[in-house]
C-alpha cells in the first residue's frame, strides 16, 4: 500500500496503517502477533515450507488433517486441505502455484485443520487515539472452496460468554497493533465453542452490511471519521444486537458444477428485489453489464433483515424468488435452497455444510408432488395464454381472419423425463387446470412479457419466473430459485413427436470439455500419452481460481486442442482421448 | 391406421360428381333408396381408402424413416378441425405401364385450406406413401387449384414437399404439371406469401418450385434438395457424395443458402411454421399484422448502452441489439447460418411485424459480400412486397475486397441490395450503431435512399473509409502520417459530420 506517499501528498488513506496491513497480511507474522496479544491460535508449523516433501513431513508432525495455505493469501485463494501424504504433495503444488499467480508470493504454511469448524468473525473498529471496540460477530460458515456464500449476524451458536471472550481478544489484538479503522478478526470455532485465531482482515469486508444491520452503525461513516483523526464516539456499551441479518452473495456462477464455477455473459435483464421490505442490495452492476472472465464473478450482496432469524430468512427467500437475473448462470438456485434447508434453519452448520448437505453436489431444488403440479399448472397457463394471443390479430380483414380463440387444451407437459397430461380450460378470469386427479384454478393475470409471474393457484399466491418460451413448446420457468425446463405440447403434437427418432447424442466420455470460460494455465499431457483415469490433464483458470481437469477415462491422448495461455469458452473441447 | 380425426367437409359438388357417374349405370336396375344407400357406402369406402393413402405398410415405412404422413402433417399444421380437403377422390389418368390398375383416391397429394391460428391458409402436402409422392398431371392440377384459390382469396400457400420427383409413367404430362406450378409460383410471387417446407426428398425439376417461393424451410436428417442425386453426380463428375452432403438441411442452410432455416423434426418444423405465419400478412393487400402485445413499446433498454465496445475495431454481437429491441426477445431469424455477416429476420414492435436487417460485426467484421448482399436483398424485397416495415442496424466497414469477390460479381450482387433498399416504399428506419463506411453506408438503407427516419448512436462514424486507409491515400509519402490519422479520427470518428448535414433525425441519447 502506498500510504506513505499519499500521506506526503496530503491525501488520507481511509483504512488502517501500512504497518497493520503488512503485519496482518502475512499469515505467519499475524499468527505471531496474535499470540503475543493473547489471542488463541491454531497449532501449526511456525515457518515457511520449502518443498512438497517438507510439506508432507510437517503435516505428519502436526497430524492430519492439515491446512496448506499461502502465506500472503486471502479470500480462500491458494488454500488446500490435505488428509494424507498424496493430498499434501498435490496441495502444496497447487497452493504455491495459485499463490504465485494471485499474490506474486509463493510462500506456503501448514497448520492443524479443525474438522467441522464454524467460521465466526468479529468486526472491530479502532481509532487513532488507542480506542477499539468490537461490533459483535458474523457467522460465515456457509462456504464453498473456502469462499463465503451466506453470512449472518449474529451467530446462532455463540453465547454471550463466548461472544465477549472473542470480542475482547479481538480488541486486545487491535490495541496491541495500534490498529485503527475497520477490521475483522476471523476465528474458527469448534463444536466445544473453543475458538482459534485465523487471520485478521485489515479492510472493510464484503459481508459488513449484516453487522451494520444489527448494530445500526454505519461502518463506512466510522472509517471516514477515523481516517480524519476523530476519536470513536461509540463505546462498547453502545453496540447492541438488534434483530437478525442475512447476506446472500449472488454470484455469476453455475452452482451445479462444484457449488459454483464462474459463468460469463451480458445481463440483458436485471431487476433487484428492492420492492420487498427489509431488503438491501449492494451491487456494482446494472442491466446491460457484462460479466467477464477477468474479474470476480460477484453480482450483488443481497442483505435481508428481520426481528428474528426466521424473519430474515423469509425476507431472503421472498427476495430471491423475485430477483431477476438473465444472461448469465447464477447461484440463486443454491442460495434459495440453503435458506430453506433444515440444517441451516436449525443453525446446525459448519464450514463443511455444503459437502455434507449436498454430498453428490447441488442438484437443484427437490420438488414435492405439489410443487411439480404447480409448475406444470403455470406452464400450462403460459402455453394457453400464448396460444390465445397467437389468434389475436387486431388489424386483419374480417373475411380472412375467422378468429375463434381456443378455450380448452389437452396438453402433454414433460418435466425431467416424465410426461403428464394437463387439461386446461379458460373460464373467465382464470384457468382451470386438471393434472392427474388434482384441479387447480390459476388466476389469469400472467403477463407474457414480464419476467416474474405473480399469480394465485387455488387462491394462494405463487411467485415464479418466466425465463424463456418458444414456438417449439420449450418453456423455462424458475420456481423456488431453480430453473426448470419444460416441454409443452398439445396431445396430438406430443403423440407425433414420440414417433420422431431421437437425435444421436455426442459421446462426451472421451473428451475433456472446459467447465467454464477461462484461460488455460497449463497442459500436462501431449498427443500419444497414456493417461490414467483421474490424472490431471490440464488446468483452467478463471477469475483467479485454478481448476484442475482430470481424465474421465483411462486411455491414450488423441488430440490436444489448446496450449497454455489460450482463452477458452464453456464446453470447448480441450483434449480428446482415443 | 384409421385417420378418423380428419374431418372432411361434404362439398356437394364432389359428391354429385361421383353420383353422376355411378347413377348412369345403376338407376335402371335398382330402387332409388337402395341405390342411395349403396352410393353412400361407396363414398365411405373411397374416403376410407383416400385417408389410408398408399396403405398401412407404406405408412409404417414412412414413420420408420422418422417422417409423418401427409395427412398427419396437415393435421398438425392446421387449427384442430379446420382443414377442408379438396379433390379427395380424384385419380390419376395414366393408362400406360399397367398404371390403370393402380389407382389411389386423391393420388399422391393432399390439398385444401385450413386455419392457422385463426387465419386462412392454402396448403398442399405431398404423400410419399402413394407412388413415392411423385407428381402426376392430376397431382399438379390439385396443387394449381389451391394456388389459384389462394390468389383469389388473398391467402398464403404452404407447400409440404415430400416427393420422389416426376411421375415417369406420365412423361410430358408430368413435366407440364411442374411448369404449371412454376408459372403460378411466379405469378403469385409478391401477391401472397408462399412457403415451402421440405419434409422429404425434393429432386430434379421439382426443386424450382420451392426455390421460387418466398421461404424454403427444411427438416434435418430427412429432407433433401438437389437437381441430380448422388448416383448421377457419380456418373457425370465421378464425385462421391452422400445425399446429406449434396443436398441435406445442413448443406442448404450453411453452404448454398437455398434453404432459409432447418428444424429438428417434422413436429418441430410444423409448430415453428405455425408460429412463423403469425409474422406475415395474408397477402400484399393486407397490412403487416399487429398482434396483441404485452411488452411496453416504451420499455427502457439499458443494455443497448453497453453493447457497442469502446474500441471501434472490437467485434460485438448485433443480435444482442436486435433481440433486446424487439417485443419479448422474440426474433425469427432467417438464414441464421448462411452469410452470417448480415442478420435478417422478423420481430415485432408493439405487436406489429417488422423486418430486421443488421450488419453482424461478429462475423467478417460485418462487411458486405456477395452472399450477404443477395441474402439481404431478397429479404428487403419480400418486406417491401408485403408491407412490412424495415428496421436496419448499420455497422458496416464496407464491401469485402478481393479477387474472389470481384470475379464473383460483387458489383452486380451488391447492386441487388442497393436496388432493394432504394426501391422499398415500406416505412424504413435506420440506426447507425457504429461504422458506416464507403458505398456500403449508402447501400444500408441510408437517408439518401428514401430512408424515412435515420438515427445515429453516439458511437456512429460515417466516412468514406477508415482512418488508416484514408490518410495513407490523402497523405501518401508524407512523413508523420499518424498525425493526420488522429486528425481524421477527430473529424470523422463521430456522428457530427453527418449530423450537422441533417442526415439524422437525431442521435441517441437525446
Amino acid at each position: 500500500m502506498g500510504c506513505c506517499s499519499q500521506e506526503s501528498a496530503g491525501i488520507s488513506f481511509i483504512g488502517p496503517s501500512a504497518g497493520a496491513i503488512n503485519g496482518m497480511g502475512d499469515k505467519l507474522e499475524s499468527k505471531r502477533l496474535a499470540q503475543a496479544a493473547g489471542v488463541n491460535t491454531i497449532p501449526g508449523f511456525d515457518g515457511i515450507i520449502n518443498d512438497a516433501d517438507h510439506c508432507v513431513q510437517i503435516a505428519k508432525e502436526i497430524g492430519y488433517p492439515v491446512m496448506i495455505k499461502a502465506s500472503a493469501g486471502g479470500g480462500g485463494k491458494g488454500m488446500r486441505i490435505a488428509r494424507n501424504d498424496d493430498d499434501a504433495r498435490d496441495g502444496f503444488r497447487m497452493a504455491s502455484q495459485e499463490a504465485a499467480s494471485s499474490f506474486g508470493d509463493d510462500r506456503i504454511l501448514v497448520e492443524k485443520f479443525i474438522d467441522r469448524p464454524r467460521h465466526i468473525e468479529i468486526q472491530v473498529l479502532g481509532d487513532k487515539h488507542g480506542n477499539a471496540i468490537y461490533l459483535n460477530e458474523r457467522e460465515c460458515s456457509i462456504q464453498r472452496r473456502n469462499q463465503k456464500v451466506i453470512e449472518e449476524a449474529p451467530s446462532v451458536f455463540l453465547n454471550e460468554e463466548t461472544r465477549k471472550a472473542m470480542g475482547e481478544q479481538a480488541v486486545s489484538l487491535c490495541k496491541r497493533l495500534g490498529y485503527y479503522s475497520a477490521g475483522t478478526v476471523e476465528f474458527l470455532v469448534d463444536s466445544e465453542r473453543n475458538f482459534y485465531f485465523l487471520e485478521m482482515n485489515t479492510r472493510l469486508q464484503v459481508e459488513h452490511p449484516v453487522t451494520e444491520c444489527i448494530t445500526g452503525v454505519d461502518l463506512v461513516h466510522q472509517m471516514i471519521r477515523i481516517a480524519k483523526g476523530h476519536p470513536l464516539l461509540l463505546t462498547q456499551k453502545d453496540i447492541p444486537i438488534k434483530g437478525w441479518a442475512i447476506e446472500s452473495r449472488v454470484y455469476s456462477e453455475d452452482p451445479y458444477k462444484n457449488f459454483g464455477l464462474p459463468s460469463i455473459g451480458r445481463l440483458y435483464r436485471y431487476i433487484e428485489p428492492l420492492h420487498i421490505p427489509n431488503v438491501r442490495c449492494d451491487s456494482g452492476i446494472d442491466e446491460g453489464s457484462e460479466i467477464s472472465i477477468y474479474y470476480d464473478p460477484m453480482i450483488c450482496k443481497l442483505v435481508c433483515y428481520g426481528n428474528v432469524r426466521s424473519e430474515a430468512i423469509n425476507a431472503s427467500v421472498k427476495a430471491l424468488d423475485s430477483y431477476v437475473i438473465r444472461g448469465v448462470t447464477h447461484n440463486i438456485p443454491l442460495l434459495r435452497d440453503i435458506l430453506t434447508e433444515k440444517n441451516f434453519i436449525d443453525g446446525n452448520i459448519s464450514t463443511n455444510y455444503l459437502s455434507e448437505v449436498y454430498p453428490d453436489g447441488f442438484k437443484g431444488r427437490q420438488l414435492t408432488n405439489t410443487d411439480k403440479e404447480h409448475i406444470l399448472a403455470i406452464a400450462a397457463c403460459v402455453f394457453s395464454k400464448m396460444d390465445i394471443r397467437s389468434y389475436t390479430f387486431i388489424n386483419e380483414r374480417p373475411s380472412t381472419a375467422k378468429r375463434k380463440e381456443p378455450a380448452d387444451w389437452t396438453l402433454m407437459i414433460s418435466l425431467f423425463d416424465e410426461e403428464l397430461q394437463c387439461d386446461v380450460k379458460k373460464a373467465g378470469s382464470e384457468f382451470r387446470v386438471q393434472i392427474n386427479n388434482d384441479s387447480f384454478s390459476v388466476q389469469d393475470n400472467i403477463n407474457l412479457a414480464s419476467p416474474v409471474i405473480e399469480t394465485n393457484i387455488n387462491g394462494k399466491p405463487v411467485v415464479m419466473q418466466l425465463v424463456s418460451k418458444d414456438a417449439s413448446g420449450k418453456l423455462q420457468i424458475v420456481y423456488q430459485g431453480t430453473m426448470f425446463t419444460l416441454f409443452v405440447l398439445r396431445d396430438e403434437a406430443s403423440t407425433f413427436l414420440k414417433m420422431m427418432p431421437p437425435k444421436p447424442k455426442v459421446d462426451v466420455s472421451k473428451v475433456i470439455l472446459s467447465p467454464m470460460p477461462g484461460v488455460v494455465r497449463s497442459v500436462s499431457c501431449k498427443v500419444g500419452d497414456s493417461i490414467a483415469e483421474g490424472q490431471e490433464v490440464c488446468v483452467v483458470e478463471a477469475m483467479k481460481m485454478q481448476n484442475s481437469l482430470l481424465a474421465g477415462v483411462t486411455g491414450k491422448v488423441k488430440a490436444v486442442h489448446v496450449n497454455a495461455g489460450d482463452t477458452v469458452g464453456e464446453d470447448d473441447v480441450l483434449i480428446e482421448f482415443e | 391406421m384409421a385417420l378418423s380425426y380428419v374431418r372432411v367437409v361434404q362439398r356437394p359438388i364432389y359428391i354429385s360428381w361421383n353420383c353422376g357417374i355411378l347413377g348412369v349405370q345403376c338407376c335402371n336396375q335398382y330402387s332409388t333408396a337402395a341405390h342411395t344407400l349403396r352410393v353412400t357406402q361407396q363414398i365411405k369406402e373411397k374416403r376410407k381408402n383416400a385417408l389410408l393413402g398408399g396403405g398401412l405398410s407404406r405408412i409404417d415405412a414412412q414413420h420408420k424413416k422418422g417422417k409423418l404422413t401427409a395427412r398427419e402433417r396437415v393435421h398438425l399444421l392446421c387449427d384442430p378441425g379446420t382443414f377442408v380437403e379438396y379433390d379427395m377422390m380424384v385419380e390419376h389418368t395414366c393408362s400406360d405401364f399397367g398404371m390403370e390398375k393402380l389407382k389411389y383416391p386423391g393420388d399422391s397429394v393432399v390439398t385444401g385450406h385450413g386455419l392457422i391460428n385463426g387465419r386462412i391458409a392454402y396448403m398442399f402436402s405431398q404423400d410419399f406413401t402413394v407412388f413415392g409422392g411423385s407428381l402426376s398431371s392430376i397431382h399438379a392440377k390439385k396443387i394449381c387449384k389451391i394456388m389459384d384459390q389462394a390468389v383469389l382469396v388473398g391467402a398464403p400457400v404452404i407447400g409440404l414437399n415430400d416427393s420422389g420427383g416426376a411421375r415417369i409413367q406420365e412423361g410430358v404430362e408430368s413435366l407440364a404439371g411442374y411448369a404449371d406450378i412454376f408459372l403460378r409460383n411466379v405469378l403469385s410471387s409478391g401477391v401472397i406469401p408462399q412457403i415451402s417446407l421440405i419434409m422429404g426428398p425434393c429432386a430434379g425439376g421439382a426443386v424450382y418450385s420451392p426455390a421460387m417461393t418466398d421461404f424454403t424451410f427444411m427438416v434435418e436428417d430427412t429432407s433433401y434438395l438437389f437437381i441430380t442425386g448422388p448416383d448421377v453426380v457419380k456418373s457425370v463428375t465421378n464425385e462421391n457424395v452422400t445425399q446429406e452432403e449434396l443436398g441435406g438441411a445442413k448443406t442448404h442452410t450453411t453452404i448454398s443458402g437455398v434453404a432459409h432455416k432447418a428444424f429438428n423434426n417434422d413436429v418441430d418444423a410444423l409448430l415453428q411454421l405455425r408460429n412463423f405465419l403469425g409474422f406475415l400478412p395474408l397477402s400484399n393487400k393486407d397490412p403487416a399484422p399487429i398482434r396483441l402485445c404485452d411488452d411496453p413499446w416504451n420499455r427502457n433498454v439499458p443494455t443497448l448502452d453497453t453493447i457497442i465496445p469502446p474500441e471501434t475495431t472490437s467485434p460485438y454481437d448485433m443480435l444482442d441489439v436486435v433481440i433486446n429491441v424487439v417485443d419479448e426477445r422474440d426474433f425469427f431469424e432467417i438464414m441464421p447460418n448462411y452469410a452470417k455477416n448480415i442478420i435478417i429476420g422478423f420481430g415485432r414492435m408493439n405487436g406489429r411485424t417488422v423486418g430486421i436487417v443488421g450488419n453482424q460485426p461478429k462475423s467478417a467484421a460485418g462487411c458486405l459480400d456477395i452472399n450477404s448482399s443477395v441474402k439481404g436483398a431478397r429479404f428487403v424485397r419480400f418486406c417491401d412486397a408485403f408491407n412490412i416495415p424495415i428496421i436496419t442496424f448499420v455497422d458496416v466497414p464496407g464491401f469485402l475486397p478481393g479477387t474472389g469477390q470481384e470475379h464473383g460479381g460483387i458489383i452486380r450482387h451488391g447492386a441487388k441490395l442497393l436496388y432493394a433498399f432504394a426501391e422499398a416504399t415500406v416505412p424504413k428506419i435506420t440506426v447507425i450503431t457504429r461504422k458506416g463506411y464507403g458505398g456500403a453506408y449508402d447501400v444500408m438503407s441510408s437517408k439518401h435512399l428514401r430512408g424515412d427516419i435515420n438515427y445515429a448512436w453516439p458511437t456512429a462514424e460515417v466516412a468514406v473509409m477508415g482512418a488508416k486507409g484514408a490518410t495513407s491515400i490523402l497523405f501518401k509519402g508524407k512523413p508523420d502520417v499518424s498525425k493526420y490519422e488522429a486528425e481524421y479520427v477527430e473529424k470523422f470518428g463521430n456522428p457530427f459530420p453527418a449530423a450537422v448535414r441533417g442526415v439524422y433525425l437525431c442521435t441517441f441519447p437525446h
